[in-house]
């Protein structure tokens, strides 16, 4: 059944659209991460402008993210000091990041930056969660436990000043490295249209030490708002904001995170980081492969904006 | 005084041209024009349309042409500015390195015709009248320079070849059939990424290798109901837009938690 996107201005496929948020929230749900990275790519892939895509995926992510905070909000596993603490610096990350993507833009390199920073991010956080997650496998087998560094253990970043009490975390730790991380989680999304919940979950678990059982819930909360701000910013600054679409994504993405979330709780967290890794190396491969391999055409053009 | 004498003058000149003219249509043929649909709704279910051109040639007292008439039609759609962009390879990896800029070119252009166009007229009169992609300006801005550029020029014929693989320009010259040796029709496909705005029609008639006649008309493609709406919110009252989408994300969200609810 064809549906024709008022905004995106081309028509598709309503069970493929439905079916894709559904896929990508089934994923979304499994790691507690918002999918972006995976639905703004594929939405391209089928003809939605870039710009576009990035504008709807923001409020499909707000969707999917808040039904999964929801789930950890009544097992009490989430830290909503945390995420607003988070929150503080990824403001200021974002408004950092619009204003690099503003200047990218003008010099004409953007497309460039965004492929080579999706391949080097993806690439290099899928391959540590790749080693690390099959490193703890191995060390389960032999049951060998001597590097074990469990959550709650200290490292150089507790050592710093202006210490804030995290009850539900049950972690009292300096406010620079929570600020700090919010700010990196503000800046990538901006520049690379990416709620950041892949790159969250690993630091906060392996800086903050935050307990693992709070973690997905903390990183839904915090990409939950960080997307509805991006959603209503998108909507006012260039009205690209597709609701048609993101309603088709929504209602697949919420049904596939529940079913997700509930996959995700079956499974050793050992092997969900080794899925989620090589998933995320994956897509920083095909990223580039685009950059490395001939195009199939030489020449692309785009509409230049405000001149219809 | 002179004032009303040159007024006198410009009416008289003016009776003189119609009293030409209608003298000039008289002894030639009149060309009558009409479309299918004279607007283009585009609904939730709008995937491209096809709009059918029928014209009349009307003869009266001219006389018979010994080679029939051929006819061409051009479809011009709203104007748009489009940056085209030429990869190449650096240090290995393919970027971006070459762009032109097209000002103001049709969003769409079908040129239709009964015949190829090199045997309906000369080079020079398809040359004067735009007929056939070769002869369209498509102006570039080449740095601080607006030109069109020879046909050859490697950005032109890919600029060409992108808007035909999205059938956006098309010059079809078996669309335009006789029915009878005075009236034809034509087939004109609209893509689902045809442009909203208006699009004008021309129709010219050829004879023995010269146009003998020309009219124009024109259709509209506008959004309509559910999908007019959503635009007209998303353009004047953004905030408000960006507020109930996520108000909506909101609710599907916590819908999804209510009703798969497990505890």
């Amino acid at each position: 059944m064809e549906i024709y996107l008022p905004i995106a201005d081309l028509p598709v496929n309503v069970f493929l659209v439905f079916a894709m948020g559904l896929a990508v929230g089934f994923i979304s749900g499994m790691f507690g991460i918002g999918g972006g990275f995976l639905m703004t790519p594929l939405l391209i892939f089928i003809g939605v402008s870039p710009a576009v895509s990035v504008a709807t995926v923001a409020s499909h992510i707000a969707a999917s993210s808040f039904s999964g905070a929801l789930l950890y909000w009544r097992r009490r596993a989430l830290d909503l000091a945390l995420a607003l603490m988070l929150l503080v610096g990824g403001v200021v990350g974002t408004a950092l990041g619009v204003w690099l993507f503003t200047r990218l833009r003008s010099i004409g390199q953007l497309d460039l930056v965004i492929a080579l920073s999706y391949v080097i991010l993806l690439c290099s956080v899928g391959g540590a969660m790749i080693a690390e997650s099959i490193r703890a496998i191995l060390r389960r087998r032999w049951g060998d436990n001597e590097d074990v560094r469990r959550p709650g253990s200290h490292t150089w970043v507790h050592g710093l000043p202006i210490k804030v009490r995290f009850k539900q975390s049950r972690l009292y730790v300096s406010v620079i490295p929570v600020w700090v991380i919010g700010f990196a989680m503000g800046f990538l999304g901006a520049v690379m249209g990416i709620g950041g919940g892949f790159i969250l979950v690993p630091l906060l678990i392996y800086v903050l030490r935050v307990p693992t059982n709070v973690v997905i819930g903390t990183s839904l909360v915090l990409t939950l708002m960080t997307m509805a701000t991006a959603t209503v910013f998108h909507a006012v600054t260039n009205h690209l904001v597709d609701a048609l679409l993101a309603l088709i994504l929504m209602l697949g993405g919420v049904i596939g995170a529940q079913f997700g979330a509930q996959a995700g709780q079956r499974m050793r967290s050992e092997r969900l980081r080794l899925l989620l890794g090589l998933l995320i190396f994956a897509v920083g491969l095909r990223f580039a492969v685009n950059l490395f391999a001939t195009p199939a055409d030489l020449y692309s053009f785009r509409i230049l904006e405000g001149e219809q | 005084m002179r004032r009303l004498q040159s007024l006198a003058g410009v009416v008289m000149g003016a009776l003189f041209a119609l009293i030409a003219m209608v003298s000039l249509v008289a002894a030639k043929e009149r060309l009558v024009v009409s479309l299918s649909n004279q607007r283009v709704r585009i609904n939730s279910v709008f995937s491209g349309t096809e709009l059918v051109l029928f014209g009349a040639i009307e003869r009266d007292d001219a006389p018979e042409r010994r080679f029939g008439y051929d006819i061409v039609a051009i479809i011009t759609g709203p104007r748009q500015s489009l940056l085209t962009l030429r990869k190449d390879r650096v240090f290995g990896i393919w970027v971006n390195v070459e762009s032109r800029t097209f000002l103001d070119v049709p969003s769409y252009l079908a040129i239709l015709s009964n015949r190829p166009f090199n045997q309906i007229a000369k080079p020079a009169v398809l040359h004067r009248l735009k007929i056939g992609f070769d002869y369209t300006i498509f102006t570039q801005r080449i740095g601080p320079d607006f030109a069109d550029v020879v046909r050859e020029d490697s950005f032109r014929r890919a600029f060409l070849r992108l808007q035909g693989e999205r059938k956006l320009y098309l010059q079809t010259p078996n669309a335009v059939t006789f029915l009878a040796p005075t009236l034809f029709r034509a087939s004109v496909p609209l893509p689902a990424e045809a442009l909203v705005g208006s699009y004008a029609v021309e129709v010219m008639l050829f004879a023995e290798g010269e146009m003998i006649a020309r009219t124009t008309s024109a259709f509209e493609i506008s959004k309509v109901g559910f999908e007019r709406f959503v635009v007209v919110a998303a353009h004047e009252y953004g905030l408000l837009y960006g507020i109930a989408t996520v108000m909506m994300a909101l609710t599907t969200g916590w819908l999804a938690s209510i009703v798969f609810r497990r505890d």
